[in-house]
């Protein structure tokens, strides 16, 4: 490089270090609050600009430096910020509930079908193998669960004698998320994980309800079952069948690649998925303290059932918040710039 | 979105037309921060568990089962469940694609489009956790990450996630330039002898002799390779010299 070409690089750092300077002290205010004014946030962009410029030429004339390092590292600090998303918790749970769960449940309805057939399938599947040899029970019952049922009593007696409710349900909620969870992540395997998932869920159930109904604990099963059931069964089928869309995106991409059709599916999924979450909390609390308690009778754990189900599907459907409140915040939303 | 001529870059397309330059963590960097994480959070949620049991102990007294109390419960394990099992998903979120592990690893997690993660994607990131942890110790999250272009794990696949190091030198690298700059042995010559200097000890003795002889041939043409004598010093005096 000749002395002069030197002398116009020096002179043009000489010139930039202040400004880069200036950018990374508000790039480094930022990151720990929000902008204080629009200013700041249009200084930032034209910051970005300008780096960009900056460090275009450093590219060029100065590719193994220290400079460029640094400029690198400003400008992809500076990418990252600018490209943050917007904080809208409000309008973005607004928009859950009322556009992007309804519609990607929509999508679902095939799946959710398939999946509930095959739930309902394996459940008779296994309730008929086990009405017709009682001994298969054990493939899918512990030891301890069998003598206690062949004994005339439901495994639930002896944990609602010594647990409090609150701890049940806790216990419970937990093991159901983690339950759907499986259901849905197992989708990964081209679907298999979570048809396995499902299968082995409504062959558990099915198994359950024929031993119990030989010694006739069937009913008393059915009355501890129905509060709760139907909507933590029936989430279970629909976190399957996104497990189950999970695989075919991989398995039949269309369009898209593999990997974004991948992460479409799963960036729609994990939306259903805290609702059904929630649902699951709500099932928690219903079996820690009614369908353990036997002041409830039957009438009304059926009415609690039902009633719950029907709020998940008006819930999943979008229903539920078609009033007149959501419908000005998801006006109010729609508005807002992207 | 390109892959970049260097196999450790990921290069985002910007507005801008100057593509952003990220350099891809490998299995190193991603298992030095997460060993950090899991060992923050299993003292932190040992921490909470056994202070909490101390405190309960001391208050509830000898006759009390406080096993078996809601408060000892929700107030002691299920805390303490929580911090180990939330661990990532929360800082995450809090800091925007960084937990302590990470930053002291100096990795963070960026979008295919090289921006911060949104909550959505942190979430997808972490619940697919159940899988890259399968069976044990992690197996398929290892496996993944190693057979991927970019170094991602399946939770990274779903969310359009990926782990880059993360470059936070820019406000000490351009607290140094000036003295780079105010050199006359201009600001490329400068930098190479500050970093070279830096690094002198981190160096094998032949490779730094080598190094410093050549480069200070170029700022001393008069000096002959047998003047040399101790390079280090007489580096040092050749930038302080310039930058008088």
């Amino acid at each position: 490089m000749s002395a002069q070409s030197d002398q116009a690089l020096r002179a043009w750092l000489e010139k930039r270090v202040p400004q880069w300077r200036r950018i990374a002290t508000l790039h480094h205010d930022l990151s720990r609050a929000r902008a204080a004014n629009a200013k700041d946030a249009m200084d930032l962009a034209e910051g970005y600009r300008s780096v960009a410029r900056d460090l275009s030429m450093a590219r060029r004339l100065m590719p193994a430096s220290r400079t460029r390092q640094t400029l690198e590292s400003l400008y992809a600090d500076l990418h990252a910020m600018l490209h943050r998303p917007a904080h809208r918790l409000r309008s973005d749970l607004v928009r859950i509930f009322r556009v992007d769960v309804p519609a990607f449940v929509h999508d679902l309805r095939m799946y959710i079908v398939a999946v509930t057939v095959l739930f309902l399938a394996t459940a008779a599947a296994a309730a008929w193998l086990v009405a017709s040899n009682g001994d298969l029970i054990g493939l899918l019952l512990g030891e301890e669960t069998v003598s206690a049922l062949e004994r005339g009593e439901l495994w639930t007696d002896s944990v609602l004698s010594v647990v409090p409710p609150a701890v049940i349900s806790v216990g419970l909620l937990t093991n159901n998320i983690v339950v759907m969870l499986s259901a849905f992540c197992a989708g990964v395997f081209f679907g298999l994980g979570t048809f396995y998932v499902i299968g082995m869920n409504g062959a558990l159930l099915g198994a359950l309800f024929a031993f119990t109904a030989r010694y006739d604990l069937g009913m008393r099963l059915f009355e501890f079952a129905v509060a709760h059931g139907l909507v933590e069964l029936s989430v279970i089928c629909v976190a399957g069948a996104a497990g189950a869309a999970l695989g075919e995106a991989l398995i039949r991409p269309g369009t898209r690649t593999r990997r974004e059709a991948f992460q479409q599916v799963s960036g729609r999924s994990i939306k259903l998925l805290g609702v059904l979450a929630l649902l699951l909390i709500g099932c928690g609390f219903i079996e820690g303290y009614i369908s353990t308690d036997p002041a409830f009778p039957l009438i009304s754990r059926i009415i609690i059932g039902v009633g719950y189900w029907l709020l998940m599907v008006s819930i999943l459907n979008g229903r539920l918040f078609e009033g007149r409140l959501f419908k000005r915040r998801a006006a109010a939303t729609a508005s807002q710039p992207a | 979105m390109t892959e970049h001529a260097l196999a450790t870059d990921y290069i985002v397309d910007s507005v801008t037309g100057v593509d952003v330059s990220l350099p891809v963590a490998g299995l190193g960097g991603r298992s030095f921060a997460f060993v950090i994480d899991w060992h923050i959070r299993i003292i932190l949620a040992l921490a909470w568990i056994y202070g909490g049991d101390f405190l309960v102990k001391r208050l509830a007294g000898p006759d009390v089962l406080y096993q078996e109390t809601l408060a000892y419960i929700f107030g002691v394990i299920v805390p303490g469940a929580a911090i180990y099992f939330l661990y990532h998903l929360v800082l995450e979120v809090a800091m925007h694609g960084r937990t302590p592990g990470k930053r002291m690893a100096g990795v963070r997690v960026v979008t295919r489009e090289g921006g911060t993660p949104g909550a959505g994607a942190l979430v997808v990131r972490n619940v697919f956790r159940i899988i890259d942890s399968m069976p044990l110790f992690y197996v398929v999250g290892l496996a993944t990450t190693a057979l991927t272009a970019q170094h991602v794990r399946i939770g990274d696949l779903a969310a359009g996630t990926l782990l880059v190091y993360d470059r936070r030198t820019t406000r000490d690298s351009l607290a140094s330039l000036p003295a780079s700059l105010a050199s006359s042995l201009g600001p490329q010559y400068a930098e190479v002898i500050e970093d070279l200097l830096a690094r002198w000890k981190e160096l094998e003795p032949d490779v730094r002799q080598q190094l410093g002889r050549a480069l200070l041939q170029r700022v001393e043409p008069q000096v002959t390779a047998e003047q040399t004598g101790d390079i280090q010093a007489r580096l040092r005096d050749a930038l302080a010299r310039s930058q008088q």
